[in-house]
């Protein structure tokens, strides 16, 4: 280091060299990042156990250096209860996509968050389905164009898009449940905290910890990646509100 | 000798997982294996195993998954249908190289079906069920006894081999009650620097996986499994032979209906007819040399193979006898168990 230098940006050392798979914007690389720094920065690679899922994140195992279970299509909260109740000291994590979580994992997801399973699930939220080449998801918005609703989504015949985190909040089991994003410097910091905040909780041993990220997906949702931001801001979090839907640590104050 | 109880084939299977060093259940109830889920929700103070009543079998299945890799001693028991729900986890587990029991108490389908005893799923149990190519270890208990020893037996053989195993029991078989020996509780260790526990300095992380998208990997893994597979089928045939040193019928059965047999081959014996029984213990690897070499036999006329199906385990027999002898089949369906009248009124429809 040059003298007069300082290092003020750097990989994790937790993260492997290997090149990741991910489109050019896409939030999964900045997610795997802060992910990782965390475990880094808390010391805890020996005890971190992660699942990934059947969507883009499949080969996650590929770049976090931790030892990882690759599970079946929506069956990553099942996985994740059995590892964390055979490992209750482990830090263990989910990390899964909105297909994945939200429409073939359905039951799994609102069962292990009902059992207060004391895992964090990682919801990578996008609106589509990237892996598989851009399909309709159960959280595709209601007249949002895809390769399954080339007329845009149909809310009369498919509903509306399913809000997991607003959902699994109202579970008794669910000790944290927030919404963040990564579109700015500021929200990556923000959703940063988020995971810290959930790897606390779990920590503590308070309940389920799920963390939905308000994800882009330039390529699925044919544009740019800075028109996908632009997206995201005009119409995923006017329907998709960032935020801590529940919080069992906050403080209560006196009314 | 071991503690001796008056038992019920799925609580004894429970009992039997327990004393194993069992670490982990998985499982969702369904008629007619309930009891073992009811047996260790009863028993889980005494002992420190994780015990779920999980959503679905899909979600047992996995989570037996999870569990199995994280290096625990961890099973699953079920029904037909419920195995039947099972399957895409259980290729998972297969090809991820998991050890784990599964037990599964037929009853009778296809469908929604009978919660009678049936012996439907012998295809499914031995022919994959799931997608891809492999096998479980599939041990056919024939009385309380052997769900016992076939339980100790099947997670020893899922440990050897890091492979799933099952129990292919049926109806009867879990809920009649038996005398029964039971071992002496086992202290589990296990030796599984594979798992995905946390990656300690000094060692590479531990990936637990069944993707392998590059087409080379694909078969280079497939080849791992079918040596796997081939020293299975040199190292753990299992079965068991009733008169047949001078048999010239020979019935193969399997389960409980091996039982029945045996009470045919006394009967035929009765009436000066040589009849023996070959009864395959694991259906997979399945005991073709040991009916090849009966099927050699010139004073052998021919084989019947009676099973509570409408005729699975003979398409093996027929592939074992390979022409040589006639194989003609007996069968009942719906949950009706064949009498040892019956299936001696039936072989002798071949002798006239």
């Amino acid at each position: 280091m040059k003298e007069g230098y300082e290092v003020i940006y750097k990989r994790p050392k937790t993260l492997t060299d290997k090149r990741m798979h991910y489109c050019p914007g896409c939030f999964h690389s900045t997610m795997h990042k802060i992910l990782m720094e965390i475990v880094e920065e808390k010391g805890i690679q020996d005890k971190t156990v992660g699942i990934c899922p059947v969507g883009c994140s499949v080969f996650a195992y590929e770049y976090l250096d931790v030892d990882m279970q690759e599970a079946a299509h929506g069956r990553a909260a099942a996985v994740a209860t059995a590892v964390k109740r055979m490992l209750p000291d482990r830090y263990v994590f989910s990390y899964q996509g909105d297909g994945d979580l939200a429409a073939i994992g359905t039951a799994e997801t609102i069962h292990a968050c009902n059992r207060g399973e004391k895992f964090t699930f990682i919801f990578i939220n996008n609106g589509i389905y990237g892996m598989t080449g851009g399909q309709m998801a159960p959280t595709t918005l209601e007249g949002q164009k895809t390769t399954t609703s080339p007329y845009g989504r149909n809310a009369a015949l498919l509903g509306q898009p399913l809000k997991m985190a607003e959902m699994v909040s109202q579970l008794a089991g669910v000790a944290y449940s927030v919404r963040v994003t990564c579109n700015t410097p500021a929200n990556t910091r923000k959703a940063k905290k988020a995971l810290q905040k959930a790897f606390e909780i779990q920590e503590q041993g308070l309940g389920t910890t799920f963390v939905e990220v308000a994800s882009n997906c330039p390529s699925g949702w044919k544009c740019t990646p800075v028109e996908s931001l632009d997206w995201l801001k005009n119409s995923v979090y006017p329907y998709f509100p960032l935020g801590v839907f529940k919080d069992v640590t906050a403080v209560k104050k006196e009314v | 000798m071991g503690e001796i109880k008056f038992m019920k084939g799925n609580e004894a299977l429970a009992e039997a997982a327990i004393r194993s060093g069992l670490q982990g259940y998985f499982g969702y109830p369904i008629t007619p294996q309930s009891e073992v889920v009811e047996y260790l929700a009863m028993e889980e103070p005494n002992h420190n195993y994780v015990l779920i009543q999980a959503e679905s079998e899909v979600a047992s299945v996995n989570m037996v998954y999870g569990g199995a890799a994280a290096g625990a001693r961890v099973m699953t028991t079920t029904s037909s249908p419920g195995f039947s729900l099972m399957q895409e986890g259980v290729s998972y587990i297969a090809c991820a190289e998991l050890p784990c029991l599964f037990a599964n108490v037929v009853r009778g389908g296809p469908g929604l079906g009978t919660i009678q005893a049936s012996q439907g799923d012998y295809f499914q149990a031995v022919k994959g069920g799931g997608h891809g190519d492999y096998h479980l270890i599939v041990l056919a208990p024939n009385s309380v006894q052997e769900m016992v020893d076939f339980c100790v037996l099947g997670f020893d053989l899922a440990d050897k081999y890091r492979t799933p195993v099952m129990l292919l029991s049926d109806g009867a078989t879990g809920q009649m009650m038996e005398k029964v020996v039971l071992p002496k509780p086992k202290e589990y260790k296990p030796d599984k620097p594979w798992a995905t526990t946390g990656k300690t300095p000094g060692r590479e992380r531990n990936i637990i996986t069944s993707l392998y998208i590059q087409s080379e990997d694909m078969e280079a893994k497939n080849k791992t499994l079918q040596a796997k597979y081939k020293e299975i089928t040199e190292n753990e045939i299992r079965y068991e032979g009733y008169h047949l040193d001078d048999a010239d019928v020979v019935i193969t059965a399997f389960g409980l209906m091996s039982r029945v047999c045996k009470k045919t081959v006394d009967l035929a014996r009765e009436e000066g007819i040589k009849m023996g029984l070959i009864r395959p213990i694991t259906l997979w690897p399945f005991p073709s040399g040991a009916i090849s070499k009966l099927a050699d036999r010139e004073a052998l006329k021919f084989f019947i193979s009676v099973e509570m199906n409408a005729g699975q385990m003979v398409e093996d027999v027929r592939l074992a006898v390979s022409g040589k002898k006639p194989v003609h089949f007996y069968g009942r369906q719906g949950g009706i168990v064949p009498t040892p009248d019956e299936v001696l009124g039936a072989a002798k429809e071949y002798l006239k």
